[in-house]
């Protein structure tokens, strides 16, 4: 086994040619057995530099044992299909097929992920799965929606207000982030990594500044680790108490989704106080933070934090205690637990599912290797489960909040980051709000960046919520949708 | 004859000019508890009357693929509005249209209206209206014999079938003595009066959300005059609806048409704050939950029905 894959830690870097290349059936084998072990593909992807042939890397997150195993294949022009045995390669069998042209024989679900070429196709225009019968009717939503939200396509197949179907095609805010990652200057790049998407700035800024300080071997400082988490979970906390708030205002719970949604503007204050910009930008930088947490203010986000916290009680009590609330989300878009080992979820989705699968603990990083915040999980897989499971979340963020704040290491900010090694590769994984961010980066010769891949949580949660949806009514596919909140940008990269 | 004929002819302008004054407020007193309820300061009670003043300013854009079936669909539940609204008496007075069995034509003047914002809604060819046509067919199949059998039971107790008769100063002595079968109806028709207005807990009319509409999403194709008729129409319909319920509720034993006019504003606002409350403190129905409901309502009038015919009279 030790043959077959390289092993290593979240933020680990090393040689990319101590990444074993195997044929490609014992990279497929390989693969296949490691998921029934129950490790789970945490992000899998082609890498062409120059002339040479495309190499495919595969990182393996295995959560008992906390490490990482990376194994590559380089197989030519076509190769077998892992998706009929591990249905949750094929989304990255898909983008792997659209970006190096390598076709996966066998894949049951050939479609364009993104349509980098703009040129050459139409965003949306591909065929979509039919369905056909007197009682049928198809139902087309988006890519322009009613709401201010990004642009995404939903084609359902539906049998009176039933659905039967439900097809996601994505791909309108296709940027070439991973392109731009990849050609541009260091402080533009940083910036490409905090809009990759734009409610989960932290999350990505911090999983691409572990990258660059893994490869370049560049420390960060205990204080500025601590910052970082801080803010890690100001940005959670905003998100998961805006989704509560918005869950309530699909059901027409108004009270509740006034007030969460004032509350979510308390954490995103907080987060302005601290960085200058309410989704925190420019906070992270690689070899540290840019701006300290004073001792005065470190009082002050105690303070304002622990009345928001009895704020958010009494408006989750109110919420969570109306039948007419519960009785819309309970048995609402239920997700079973194998779908969920099968399709490789993550975030609150699979914790909701009782998946006990949190980044922060399975493979910790910065300040959660020492303070350590107890994994949430709950049974069920509905819309019940995911808001009440963000509610836990939020619980157990704030306390972890307030101990971090109370106790920030003394020390410097920042770093100097000196330049990436050359021949070298790092991943990194950051649990994000809405799930486990996986970036990786190869650096060359020179140690310039040949390939940056970023895997943000939605690309593996979108088919869960086209799954969620089977046998459900049509008309309760909003609050099914708000309940993933998933991301269209972070998708379409 | 030609004075019966013009003070037939002032009675119904005075009571138009009335609804159409009065109506678009109270919407405006329902958001207005909802935004109290959620610590919001909210829009101005009068913001009806501007939305529409500003809607029948604009021009109209419709689609080449509809026909004149889409333009017919707003003139018609506006006209049908109105016409109900002439069978509402006011104070003691008889209502300026009355006449034996007008309470069929009051039920199907909304089934009228319904009938052509329906297939409006169809015209389009659009999935998310044809989808909320569905919707309200079945809903409002479900809402309508509970509005019949309720006023099977009124006229019942009132002997008459004209709504002058039932809502008159006799419903004081009927509440006197079969107040059981009147609050059956009463229950009935707050459903019915929640259904026909796509209030919370059955429709959501502040949603963007295509998917969950019922009503909303059958207009979604109307602008400008088009969709002011239709907020005007909407607004007539719940006070119309709204003052039957009242009258049902507080019946008002004497007065002229000012008085009882004021009488029943007040009633009608009380009854938008009810509204606005009832929506705060509740989610919305699960859509196939509503079938339920409105079966319920069915079977409250049903028994309403049974109790005003096992009682002496």
């Amino acid at each position: 086994m030790t043959m077959d894959a390289l092993t290593a830690r979240n933020g680990e870097s090393f040689r990319t040619v101590d990444v074993p290349r195997l044929p490609a059936d014992r990279f497929r084998r390989e693969i296949l057995d490691s998921v029934a072990r129950g490790l789970r593909i945490s992000t899998y992807f082609g890498f062409r530099p120059g002339a040479a042939n495309t190499r495919l890397l595969c990182v393996l997150a295995d959560d008992s044992e906390k490490t990482l195993s990376v194994l590559s294949c380089e197989p030519g022009g076509r190769f077998e299909s892992l998706t009929p045995d591990c249905p949750q390669a094929h989304l990255f069998e898909r983008e792997i097929a659209e970006q190096f042209g390598i076709v996966p024989e066998g894949h049951p679900w050939m479609k364009p992920v993104r349509y980098p070429d703009a040129r050459d196709s139409i965003p949306g225009d591909t065929a979509f799965f039919s369905a056909e019968g007197e009682e049928l009717h198809e139902v087309a939503v988006g890519p322009v929606h009613a709401g201010i939200i990004e642009p995404g396509h939903f084609r359902f197949q539906c049998r009176g207000e039933d659905v039967l179907h439900l097809e996601i095609q994505l791909g309108y805010q296709h940027r070439g982030a991973e392109t731009l990652l990849e050609s541009s200057p260091a402080p533009r790049a940083m910036a490409v990594a905090e809009s990759i998407a734009g409610d989960t700035a932290i999350g990505h800024a911090l999983a691409y500044c572990a990258v660059h300080e893994s490869l370049s071997s560049g420390a960060v400082p205990p204080r500025a680790e601590a910052i970082r988490a801080v803010a890690l979970e100001l940005e959670r906390l905003a998100n998961h108490v805006g989704d509560l708030g918005a869950l309530c205002g699909d059901v027409g719970f108004l009270p509740s989704a006034a007030y969460f949604g004032r509350l979510r503007g308390e954490f995103l204050n907080l987060l302005m106080d601290l960085s200058g910009n309410r989704n925190g930008r420019s906070l992270i930088r690689p070899g540290g933070v840019r701006f300290d947490l004073t001792a005065d203010m470190a009082g002050d986000f105690s303070e304002r934090i622990g009345r928001a916290e009895r704020d958010i009680a009494s408006a989750a009590d109110l919420m969570f205690e109306t039948p007419s609330v519960q009785a819309r989300f309970e048995g609402t878009g239920r997700i079973s637990e194998r779908a969920c080992r099968d399709l490789g979820l993550v975030g609150p989705t699979a914790r909701a599912c009782g998946v006990p699968r949190d980044v922060r603990s399975d493979h910790p990083h910065g300040a959660y290797r020492s303070a350590r915040i107890p994994v949430s999980t709950i049974e069920g897989g509905d819309v019940y489960a995911r808001a009440m499971l963000k509610h836990l979340e939020i619980a157990r963020s704030i306390s972890f909040l307030l101990s971090q704040i109370q106790d920030l290491p003394a020390g410097t900010l920042k770093q100097p980051c000196a330049a990436a090694r050359p021949g070298r590769m790092a991943v990194s994984l950051v649990e994000g709000w809405r799930g486990e961010i996986a970036h990786a980066g190869i650096t060359g010769e020179s140690g310039e960046i040949l390939r940056y891949k970023v895997k943000d949580p939605s690309f593996h949660n979108w088919t869960a919520l086209a799954m969620a949806l089977r046998d459900t009514p049509i008309s309760d596919f909003p609050l099914c949708n708000k309940s993933f909140n998933l991301s269209y940008a972070g998708h379409d990269l | 004859m030609t004075g019966e004929t013009a003070q037939f002819a002032k009675d119904i302008l005075r009571q138009w000019v009335f609804v159409l004054a009065a109506a678009p407020i109270l919407p405006g007193l329902a958001a207005r508890t909802k935004s109290w309820f959620s610590g919001r300061k909210g829009p101005p009670v009068l913001q009806l009357y501007w939305d529409i003043l500003k809607l029948f300013r604009k021009g109209t854009v419709y689609s080449r693929s509809t026909t004149s079936v889409l333009r017919a669909g707003p003139v018609i539940s506006f006209s049908a509005a109105m016409a109900a609204s002439l069978m509402i008496p006011f104070g003691g007075m008889e209502a300026p249209l009355t006449f034996q069995g007008d309470l069929i034509l009051f039920a199907y003047l909304w089934g009228l209206s319904r009938f052509f914002t329906m297939t409006a809604a169809l015209d389009t060819g659009s999935a998310f209206e044809g989808m909320g046509a569905s919707r309200e067919a079945i809903f409002s199949c479900l809402a309508e014999p509970a509005l019949l059998l309720g006023f099977l039971a009124l006229a019942r107790e009132a002997g008459s079938l004209s709504m002058s008769d039932l809502l008159s100063v006799g419903l004081i002595r009927i509440w006197s003595i079969h107040a059981p079968a009147l609050c059956l109806v009463a229950a009935a028709m707050a459903v019915v009066f929640l259904t026909e207005n796509s209030r919370i807990p059955i429709d959501d009319p502040n949603t963007h959300l295509e998917l969950t509409m019922i009503h909303e999403v059958m207009v979604l194709d109307h602008g400008g005059p088009d969709l002011a008729l239709i907020e005007y129409a909407s607004a007539v319909k719940f006070f119309v609806l709204g003052a039957l319920l009242v009258r049902i509720v507080y019946p008002i034993r004497s007065g002229g048409f000012w008085d009882g006019g004021e009488v029943l504003l007040l009633g009608l606002a009380a009854l938008a704050v009810l509204v606005g409350v009832v929506e705060s403190t509740m989610a919305r129905f699960r859509l196939s939950r509503i079938p339920q409901l409105l079966t319920l309502s069915f079977v409250l009038s049903g028994f309403g029905v049974i109790l005003s015919l096992a009682a002496p009279r």
